[in-house]
């Protein structure tokens, strides 16, 4: 076995021993939303390298610690890509903590989530155990679907030690069409269009403007954007990137940060504070004041969830509250995983 | 095991849970139960319930739950790993009888529907309305959507359009104490584990569902195929992995051998090139432009990689017509011969030549016909090996065969199963795909859900005990692919 990769073990089988509680550390790049408060560290940063990569497979095996730019541009070399368009938020991200914290960019509503695209996961429980789930091809269904249960897990139920996910072709083409709308026009506009064969491949709304990126052959783009009519945006590979990476003005506040998941077709929220609408309408950005319990019903009431994701207290991210079974689902999961509850403490939905 | 109460007093108890119309206890009416797909598997049920409101369901499962009594679900019973099969002692729960599109939302393109509606229906009920539900297995005229979740199905379209975990929003399920829960959400995420993403091919072991949400898509304005045949499977092979490479995601991309071809050639008369050793269909779909474009670009590779012919649909009589033979290819291998049994195995495309030149060998070794047809664009294989099951020890060496061409595909990294489950079928194979703390885990997983393990028994993960008994079998015959891993 790698000698980093036995190291690790042997860490999380002492703690595991001593029961001493770890915080799992990846880049870094997202301890503004997530960061456990343990005794202990465990870094997987060291933990890198391309295990498997051949292009005509569509599939990419990484060892979590990679740096997430490093797998990003050796797909482009490929003319592919990460079809979930990841966050970085910070230029140490790595590849575990893009799966472990489950975040997906603008792309998410068209092609998928991380979810969507892992097939196989290796990691360490709670015990420090090395477990192999999923694989490295496309369709799998031999035993429940672990590796897949592993994104957006924040690392509680297991260390991520190598990631497996399938990876879609660069498209040929892109641009980006404009309008200047309200936003409870555009919200419709948005679902209207996913409804139709279009390349849609992004969608925001912020500050009056909506805004749709095509993506796909020449041709296909060029016959939409006839279709659709609007003004082209300039510069539109900016635009996405600072909405990706959170650098457009609405995310720089220092209010608090509400991620609210909803319902693509939800009305305006009618919530105040600066905002932004990804995902068809189905994600909405609010820096905003208001009580958190005001946030989570508006969130509820349109078939979601709302969490706080910046200016927050990292160790004890605030989630909605689970109801009762699910609760229970969810920590006797927890408990199967990791026994002792010294994977990232406290951070998943306070378990 | 005996069941721990009479089976009077279990059929007294579901009478409060359901109308008495809704159990089944006499043999005869209990006949249609006994098989799913797989009919080498057979069992009469001790009971079969047909529910019909999500209430009776956590009744009936409460009840059980209390009793120690086993719960097998079932949808239309198409399975082909024998997930179905009922459990000698245990109540057979039919959800046969949910039948309902509760709800299309055409401006959020999601329908909400019972587990019991069938595939087809929900893209037949939402098709005025130019959508469709993506995943579209071969059985879709009959599989229920309750069992496509718990298997997670796919269709000769999931290399464009995902699987059935990327093509649904939320799942209502009853967990084994009669607990109603809702996994997933309206929204594209929700709070806490991914729990709706692990119930997803989950083969009725850990909740029964009850209500599915699915995702519609836009209809594409247009579809094309071309057919290919090739002189050589290693050649055909070689031309999916370069219409990968060169960045197209093919609609679908199939693939048939010359026996498979000939086989499906005499059953439906699709027109197929009878020289062929392999045939490709390959569509392409999406607006007009864009599939010329890709045609061509296919056409170019096609040539390139050394077909023998290419033909194209010119209009959707022909496209269809392209189609009839692929889909039509387990029933017409099944006229071959008295009996088949199709195999699911996936491996990465790269070792397809490799892998289908071992498939033939060992057919002379085993002395077993076999055709391969399958889902090339995702190395999802389907042999189907012919054999006759009235003659003395064909139906085990045919296991046999089977079971080696599934470790196979393990040791080029492959998988045991990429569609059809592991259900009774597959179990002893999972011992040589995970490792035993793997496979504690799966149990952990389970215990989560059904601390009593009453809900599929038998199914899906071997027990640890099997496993080390099977251990000793393999590696008596010195073919264990990990003889250093430990085992009991
Ligand atoms: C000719 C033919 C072609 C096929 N082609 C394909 C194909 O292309 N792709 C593919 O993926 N599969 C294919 N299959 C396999 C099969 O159709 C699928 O697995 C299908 O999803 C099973 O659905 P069902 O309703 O028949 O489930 P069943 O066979 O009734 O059950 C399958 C499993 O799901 C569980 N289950 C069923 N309903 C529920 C529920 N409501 N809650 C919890 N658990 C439940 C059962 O316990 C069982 O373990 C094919 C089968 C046949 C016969």
């Amino acid at each position: 076995m790698n000698i980093l990769l036995q190291s690790l073990m042997d860490q999380v089988r002492s703690a595991h021993d001593a029961a001493i509680p770890l915080t799992i550390q990846g880049g870094g790049s997202k301890g503004f939303w997530v960061k456990a408060e343990a005794p202990q560290t465990l870094n997987i940063k060291p933990y890198t390298g391309v295990v498997d990569y051949e292009p005509s497979e569509l599939v990419i095996t990484v060892r979590a610690g990679t740096p997430l730019s490093e797998v990003e541009n050796l797909l482009a070399a490929n003319n592919q890509m990460l079809g979930f368009e990841p966050p970085h938020y910070a230029p140490t991200a790595t590849l575990g903590g893009a799966v472990a914290s489950g975040l997906s960019g603008p792309r998410r509503a068209n092609a998928g989530s991380v979810r969507d695209f892992v097939l196989g996961a290796r990691i360490m429980d709670g015990q420090g155990r090395d477990l192999s789930f999923g694989g490295r091809v496309i369709k799998n269904v031999a035993g429940f679907d672990v590796s897949r249960l592993m994104a957006g897990a924040l690392g509680t139920l297991g260390v991520l030690t190598e990631v497996s996910l399938k990876v879609i072709p660069r498209p040929q083409f892109e641009t980006t069409l404009e309008w200047a709308l309200p936003e409870a026009a555009a919200i419709i506009r948005m679902n209207e269009w996913g409804g139709q064969p279009l390349p849609v491949s992004a969608t925001s709304f912020y500050n009056g403007q909506l805004r749709v990126r095509l993506s796909g052959a020449e041709v296909s783009v060029r016959s939409a954007m006839r279709q659709l009519g609007g003004e082209v945006v300039n510069e539109a590979d900016a635009w996405w990137l600072s909405v990706r990476e959170q650098s457009a003005p609405c995310f720089t506040s220092a209010r608090p940060l509400w991620r609210l998941s909803v319902r693509s077709t939800a009305t305006p929220l009618g919530l105040s504070g600066a905002s932004l609408i990804e995902w068809g309408g189905a994600l909405r950005w609010i820096a905003s004041d208001h009580a958190p319990a005001q946030i989570q019903k508006a969130a509820q009431d349109m078939g979601g969830h709302a969490l706080q994701f910046r200016n927050g207290h990292p160790a004890r991210p605030h989630f909605a509250p689970l109801n009762p079974v699910l609760a229970q689902l969810n920590q006797r999961l927890k408990q199967s995983f990791d026994p002792k509850g010294i994977l990232n403490p406290g951070l998943m939905a306070g378990f | 095991m005996n069941a721990p109460i009479t089976r009077a007093e279990l059929l007294t108890q579901l009478a409060r849970c359901v109308p008495v119309e809704a159990i089944l206890s006499e043999t005869e009416d209990m006949r249609p139960f006994e098989t799913d797909g797989l009919t080498a598997y057979r069992q009469t049920p001790y009971v079969v319930v047909l529910p019909s409101t999500e209430a009776q369901v956590q009744a009936i499962l409460a009840l059980c739950n209390s009793v120690g009594v086993p719960v097998v679900a079932r949808g239309s019973g198409t399975g082909l790993s024998g997930g179905a099969l009922p459990h000698a002692e245990g109540v057979l729960l039919s959800l046969s009888k949910f039948m309902r599109i509760l709800d299309i939302d055409p401006l959020a393109r999601t329908a909400r529907v019972q587990p019991g509606v069938r595939n087809l229906a929900i893209s037949e009920a939402v098709a005025p309305l130019g959508l469709y539900y993506a995943p579209d297995p071969s059985s879709q005229i009959a599989c229920s959507i309750g069992g496509n979740v718990a298997e997670n199905s796919g269709g000769v379209h999931c290399l464009k359009y995902g699987l059935t975990v990327h093509n649904i929003l939320k799942v209502r399920a009853v967990t084994m104490a009669g607990e109603l829960v809702e996994l997933g959400s309206d929204a594209l995420d929700s709070v806490g584990y991914d729990l709706m993403a692990l119930i997803t091919g989950s083969e009725g072991l850990l909740a029964v569902i009850t209500e599915v949400t699915v995702k519609l898509l836009p209809k594409p304005q247009k579809a094309q195929a071309i057919l290919a045949a090739f002189d050589d499977v290693e050649k055909a092979g070689d031309a999916v992995a370069r219409i990968i490479a060169a960045g197209i995601i093919p609609a679908g991309l199939e693939m048939m051998d010359g026996p498979a071809t000939r086989a499906a050639e005499a059953f439906v008369h699709a027109d197929y090139p009878l020289d062929a050793e392999a045939l490709l269909i390959c569509e392409s779909d999406g607006t007009p432009e864009e599939v010329t474009d890709e045609i061509a670009r296919m056409k170019t590779i096609l040539e390139d990689s050394g077909a023998i012919e290419i033909r194209y649909s010119y209009d959707e009589a022909q496209r269809l017509k392209f189609w009839a033979g692929r889909k039509a290819a387990f029933p017409a291998v099944g006229r071959l011969a008295p009996d088949y049994y199709c195999i699911d195995g996936t491996i990465p495309r790269r070792s397809l030549g490799m892998v289908l030149k071992r498939i033939y060998e060992m057919s002379h070794e085993f002395g077993l016909e076999v055709c391969n047809v399958f889902h090339a664009g995702d190395g999802n294989l389907h042999p189907l090996i012919l054999f006759d099951a009235s003659k003395p020890g064909e139906f085990e060496r045919t296991e046999e065969y089977a079971g080696k061409i599934l470790e196979l595909c393990v040791e080029v990294g492959g998988t045991i199963t990429g569609e059809h489950g592991v259900g009774v079928e597959k179990i002893n194979q999972m011992c040589v795909q995970f490792s035993v703390e793997a496979l504690q885990m799966f149990h952990g997983v389970k215990a989560a859900f059904d601390p009593l393990g009453l809900l599929n028994p038998g199914k899906g993960v071997p027990s640890l005990h099997r496993c080390a008994e099977l251990g000793r079998m393999h590696v008596h015959h010195n073919q264990l692919p990990h003889p250093d891993l430990p085992r009991f």
